[in-house]
């Protein structure tokens, strides 16, 4: 018996992702994976392995999961509530699912896009280095109810680890810098765009999210006359009718809107993971601050360090469940 | 904004991105210098550039600034600007002919004779110079593969639609400022809908997912719908039909 996640019932928002296809801007494919990074990195230091891994993203509904051969799961990103056969599990924390056993993952509480994570990675096959769904590139498609997912070999034995996430659920301030056409805004418009309170629009997906707010649109000069140009996940678009549009990594690759500044690439899972209504506002910083804010983000994601779940008294309505699976991943798993 | 004579300027996209243009309008001289900057660009080996590409007058570069600073790239690339006058560069070599089979107008072209009137052609004038013309990829991009070509004769300086086609097909050929798309997928768009092929722009099955380079030329070689359908049913490997011939 090949080892497999098995889908019993997941949404048309549930993807397997990864770190997406970097490389491919110059023949139109964006990076696409997964639209908060850094819950696929935190996924990764909770089973111990490597980042490359692919999981499974659900966008704000849940699923069941059914595993075939016994299995190291994490689950990061949105909370959304879990539970194994019925019994409450941690969020931010890895667990064992044996072979048989069912996982039911409800809606998230907070923010958009949870993370399943599986020892071995999700192994369904690669195309051009990555096994992410990029639904507008028509690479890929939601699994579905009762597809079956391959599992990688899985070397590791651990679970029972937690990490605390820095809050990244719901919206907040976020950092910009200048894009290609900053300058063709006046420094009115830059100013009220960093006075004004948005609020995260219902419509957006994984190509990007788009600002409401009341007032006034914001235009540049010559904004019907600009070249269609490369785009990057975090352009802050301003788009026709004078609403900014923040663009996620599933994003198109060029476009003929002016981009007012760029969202820092550590807080571009805030903006992915802030849901309809969550406030958002944006602040310029100074290029050499906004380095070391990318530098000091880098480093967290390299040194991410699960501690254990039971210390942590918040976790004590776990513990049952922890003291079930301590190093009970056996090595008898078929492969 | 700079101004015209500012060119080629060096300018940041976010933390991660630099974006060296030629021109803030298109030329063909200027597509040519960002086609030719970017393959200079491609034996540089610079430490931190982690990818280069080009839109239709410009030369993107992604980089890590935490390996390679935003002034040492300035520099880095203001010395490969100042070695060579970029506009009079050659194309690219390695490139390809490419013959397409087209249905120009009818139902599989709805928007054909409205694109003519638009271009002050009358349709047999229209047919003749889209069937004629012979255009150059002149950049890749939107969606994976898809082409923007040209440049068509000065008459088809035609704008963009204010309203959407809701849907285009996939395959489709369309059309606005004097250059032509065929659509990599079904999608809404501003532009005129003149006709229809049978090539996949990106075929995530194939050896080689996306067909056209930047710098290829086409031509479209007028066929009938019946013709269009027996190469629909029968081609297997995303050419619908279209030959090719190396350039160069």
């Amino acid at each position: 018996m090949t080892r497999a996640l098995i889908v019993l019932r997941a949404g048309p928002g549930v993807t397997v992702q990864d770190r997406g296809r970097p490389g491919f801007l110059d023949h139109g494919l964006s990076v696409g994976g997964a639209a908060d990074m850094l819950a696929l990195a935190e996924g990764a230091a909770l089973l111990g392995q490597s980042p490359d891994h692919a999981a499974i993203e659900l966008a704000g509904m849940g699923g069941i999961f059914q595993a075939r051969g016994n299995l190291r799961i994490a689950l990061t990103g949105a909370p959304m509530p879990a539970s194994v056969e019925g019994e409450r599990i941690a969020w931010n924390a890895s667990h064992p699912l044996y072979d048989g056993q069912k996982l039911t993952l409800g809606t998230a509480l907070t923010g958009n896009y949870g993370y399943l994570h599986v020892g071995g990675g999700i192994a369904t096959p690669a195309f051009l280095g990555s096994r992410s769904a990029h639904l507008q590139a028509h690479i890929g498609a939601p699994p579905g109810d009762a597809a079956v997912l391959p599992v990688g070999d899985d070397p590791g034995t651990e679970t029972g680890l937690a990490l605390d996430p820095a809050d990244r659920f719901s919206g907040g301030t976020i950092r910009i810098v200048p894009s290609v056409q900053t300058s063709r805004f006046d420094a009115e418009t830059l100013a009220r765009l960093q006075a004004t309170t948005f609020t995260r629009d219902p419509r957006g997906n994984r190509m990007g999210a788009r600002m409401a707010f009341d007032g006034a649109p914001f235009t540049a000069e010559g904004q019907l006359n600009i070249l269609s140009e490369m785009v990057v996940p975090g352009d802050i678009q301003i788009t026709g009718d004078g609403t900014p549009f923040v663009l996620l990594g599933e994003c198109q690759t060029t476009g003929g809107y002016p981009r007012i500044g760029t969202v820092i690439p550590p807080d571009i899972p805030r903006i992915a993971q802030a849901r309809a209504g969550d406030p958002i506002r944006f602040q310029f910083i100074a290029r050499d601050a906004a380095l070391a804010i990318h530098r000091n983000a880098r480093a967290h994601v390299e040194t991410l360090a699960p501690r254990p779940l039971v210390r942590n008294p918040h976790d004590i309505r776990d513990l049952l469940s922890y003291q079930l699976i301590g190093g009970m991943i056996t090595g008898e798993e078929e492969t | 904004m700079p101004p015209p004579d500012a060119f080629p300027v060096i300018r940041d996209v976010g933390l991660t991105g630099k974006l060296v243009s030629f021109a803030d309008s298109f030329s063909e001289s200027a597509n040519r210098a960002a086609l030719a900057f970017r393959a200079a660009l491609a034996t540089q080996d610079w430490p931190g550039v982690q990818e280069t590409a080009t839109s239709l007058t410009s030369v993107f570069l992604r980089f890590d600034p935490l390996a390679l600073s935003h002034a040492a790239l300035d520099s880095h690339l203001g010395d490969l600007l100042a070695r060579a006058d970029w506009f009079a560069a050659p194309l690219p070599t390695g490139r390809t002919l490419w013959r397409i089979p087209t249905v120009l107008g009818g139902l599989h072209g709805p928007q054909f004779a409205d694109a003519a009137q638009a271009a002050g052609r009358d349709p047999e004038q229209a047919r003749a110079d889209i069937a004629t013309a012979r255009v150059r990829v002149l950049t890749i991009g939107f969606a994976p593969g898809q082409p923007y070509m040209g440049q068509l004769p000065p008459a088809w300086d035609i704008p963009r639609m204010t309203t959407l086609n809701p849907q285009v097909p996939g395959a489709s050929l369309v059309v606005a400022i004097r250059q032509l798309i065929i659509f990599a997928g079904p999608a809404p768009t501003g532009w005129r809908h003149i006709g229809q092929t049978a090539f996949r722009c990106f075929r995530p099955k194939a050896d080689t997912p996306f067909a056209l380079t930047p710098g290829d030329e086409v031509t479209f070689h007028e066929i009938t719908p019946e013709e269009l359908a027996d190469i629909a049913a029968t081609d297997e490997t995303g050419d619908g039909g279209a030959t090719r011939e190396a350039l160069t």
